[in-house]
């Protein structure tokens, strides 16, 4: 079909199996009741790969846009211009609606909230296989033995497939919605703060049950998260985002050690560490910059230590700094 | 020091539709003046409805009285007269909550709503009322506090509307601020702008502050005498460097060992296993024994007590205590 060009294409240049070029979106709204329409950029020009096999972290603070991003990577909403290209196929654009049909079985979405995305009145085995049930083809064997399989694949008895989502603790239903995911065997999973609604002891078994299942099915993520230590627990790459901009990505150790970007190294810099002799710098001041009609230059500019006029001027393009490390900023 | 509150053998009990449960059992603690004392815990631990309960706060069809002695200034604040209670309620304890968004009037500007204690405690007239909101609002650090203090409250973002919550809380002077994860919805740039305030604040006006939260972290940040709960008891009591270079109850242990690290690459996290049991559900001993790694026989049938670890510590795991002891 039209889109066979970009299979080609795609298969050829790299393991990539995920690649999004200047993408953005724009919401339309109008400010206040009747008042002028305005245009809220969620996401403004980024670019970034993940490879087969690998985890992108990609984290933020509310309204950075990277739920946004997650939902576009997996054509839950459109783009309104760049280019996204999954397993080769170019899902934006003209031939972009029967590119995603195509790939569409590959891609799957954990969500946050564990309650609110599992149906109260379905029992779990029917949550569990409703994708395979809307896929189609399947007895009624088979779909059966599919679901008992999922369940244990997640850690779960068998035996839950006739109990309802209310009997289950977060971290239960968290592993039946991931279950769920599983079902028609995807390459590639979006998990939207999967673990940030659960308590701390249940999030190290949902993290090492992601893990297991990568390893075991050779998963590629991307997962979306505002915890910096829930991303370094999972992630092979981590891309920080801000008022809609990529600032910086960079393999996980690097970011971590060596941060570029003054966001990155303020984030990094105010997250409480369980270690009561650290002494924190007093916080970054200012909050985050709204995104409806942003002002030109770096969108970091009015809370950064280090802005330079060029800063409030001109928007800093990415730069590669080192291997697999990009920073978008004027310092470098 | 004579300590400024004093909880004793405080239990709450709710009515579901599985019958009574027990949120929290048998619960003792005491804040000092100018102590901050931190109470952690995950869901279902009984660290909120330890605080609500202090200022008696819970609606009365669905809980049974509290039991036990909240005493303050002399007094058990659990048989005082409501009029008297309300005295003391945002006038000398004062408490913030987790959402500064439903804890705030949509309808009335942030001028009423600092005022509204001022006036009721403090017999202000409204113009001086006024004044004083705009004075709380840069003690808060709020930018332009004078055109601020008319506007709503959708007005400003989850952070400013803490500081408003704070300023609400500060406005009579308490002796106590009870903080219930009051930096939890907000995001981690702005979270460390809060707890600077608090800690400025808390010096500056020499108040005692219960900061209950889920996050380590914060707790190592914040508090001087940390209090774990679990399912509803009191595990562990610690000094808080105590408490993190050497955790003796082993819920506190997998805690620790299970939070993903910032500064370290960690392979794969030790994860506690199974769930936080249902607060309904009949734990006969010990509540952590299904899920901790050195459970021996008499957990699973004795509520074990808090025994005491050391200087200002206690821990509620006679097993692992005796084990620390014989091993220094």
């Amino acid at each position: 079909m039209s889109a066979a060009r970009g299979h080609a294409g795609g298969r050829v240049v790299s393991r990539s199996i995920v690649k999004v070029r200047d993408l953005v979106k724009d919401f339309h709204v109008t400010r206040g009741r009747g008042g002028p329409p305005a245009v809220l950029r969620a996401v403004n020009h980024i670019s970034f790969d993940i490879q087969a096999g690998t985890t992108l972290g990609l984290v933020g603070e509310s309204g950075s846009g990277k739920s946004t991003t997650g939902r576009l990577l997996v054509g839950l909403i459109p783009a309104s211009s760049g280019e996204i290209e999954l397993f080769g196929e170019t899902i934006t654009g003209g031939a972009g609606a029967p590119a995603l049909a195509k790939v569409r079985s590959k891609l799957q979405f954990v969500f946050q909230d564990p309650h609110g995305s599992l149906n109260p009145r379905m029992r779990v085995g029917d949550c569990i296989a409703e994708p395979i049930d809307i896929a189609g083809g399947w007895s009624r064997g088979d779909r059966n033995d599919r679901v008992s399989e999922l369940l244990e694949t997640v850690g779960l008895p068998r035996a839950v497939a006739e109990r309802f989502p209310h009997e289950f603790s977060g971290g239960q239903r968290q592993r039946i919605g991931i279950a769920r995911a599983l079902a028609l065997r995807p390459d590639f999973v979006v998990c939207d703060e999967p673990v940030s609604a659960l308590d701390v002891s249940m999030q190290a078994q949902i993290i090492n049950l992601l893990l297991d299942l990568q390893e075991k099915l050779g998963l590629s993520y991307l997962f979306i998260a505002h915890d910096l230590a829930v991303v370094r627990s999972i992630a092979t790459d981590v891309a920080v985002m801000y008022a809609g901009a990529l600032v910086e990505q960079a393999p996980k150790t690097v970011l971590y050690s060596a941060p570029q970007h003054p966001y990155t190294q303020a984030l990094l810099e105010a997250v409480p560490r369980p270690d009561p002799d650290r002494v924190r710098s007093a916080a970054l001041g200012g909050e985050v910059p709204s995104i409806l009609n942003p002002p030109p230059g770096c969108a970091f500019a009015a809370r950064c230590p280090q802005a330079m006029d060029v800063c409030r001027v001109d928007r800093p393009a990415p730069r590669a700094t080192g291997e697999g490390h990009v920073v978008a900023c004027h310092l470098y | 020091m004579e300590p400024l509150l004093e909880v004793d053998d405080l239990t709450v009990r709710f009515r579901t539709d599985a019958g009574w449960m027990t949120a929290v059992d048998r619960v003792s603690l005491a804040v000092r003046p100018g102590e901050a004392l931190g109470i952690v815990g995950e869901s279902g631990s009984g660290k909120s409805v330890t605080a609500l309960s202090i200022l008696r706060l819970h609606a009365a069809p669905t809980t049974r009285m509290p039991t036990g002695r909240i005493m303050y200034g002399g007094r058990d604040m659990l048989t005082l007269p409501a009029r008297e209670m309300r005295a003391i309620r945002g006038g000398e304890i004062a408490m913030i909550f987790q959402d500064p968004m439903s804890s705030l009037n949509p309808v009335l500007t942030i001028a009423d709503q600092i005022g509204e204690s001022l006036r009721l405690h403090q017999g202000l007239d409204h113009a001086a009322a006024r004044q004083r909101a705009i004075d709380l609002l840069d003690l808060v650090r709020i930018p332009d506090a004078a055109r601020r203090v008319d506007e709503y409250p959708h007005r400003l973002s989850g952070g400013m509307r803490q500081r408003v919550m704070i300023a609400i809380a500060i406005a009579c002077r308490p002796k106590l601020l009870i903080a219930d994860e009051p930096t939890t919805a907000l995001d981690v740039t702005i979270q460390a702008q809060i707890l600077d305030l608090l800690r400025d604040l808390q010096m500056e006006l020499g108040m005692s502050v219960i900061l209950i939260t889920h996050d380590m972290g914060v707790i190592a940040e914040f508090a001087r005498r940390v209090m774990v709960m679990y399912a509803g008891r009191v595990v562990e009591t610690a000094p808080v460097g105590e408490l993190f270079r050497r955790p003796v109850h082993p819920y506190t242990d997998g805690l620790l060992s299970a939070i993903p690290k910032l500064d370290v690459d960690v392979r794969r996290l030790p994860a506690i296993p199974g769930s936080i049991p249902d607060p309904t559900a009949v734990i006969l001993g010990c509540r952590y024994s299904p899920r901790c790694p050195m459970v021996q026989a008499a957990c699973r049938t004795e509520v074990p007590e808090l025994v005491s670890a050391g200087p200002e510590r206690e821990a509620r795991c006679p097993p692992r205590v005796a084990m620390l002891g014989a091993v220094s």
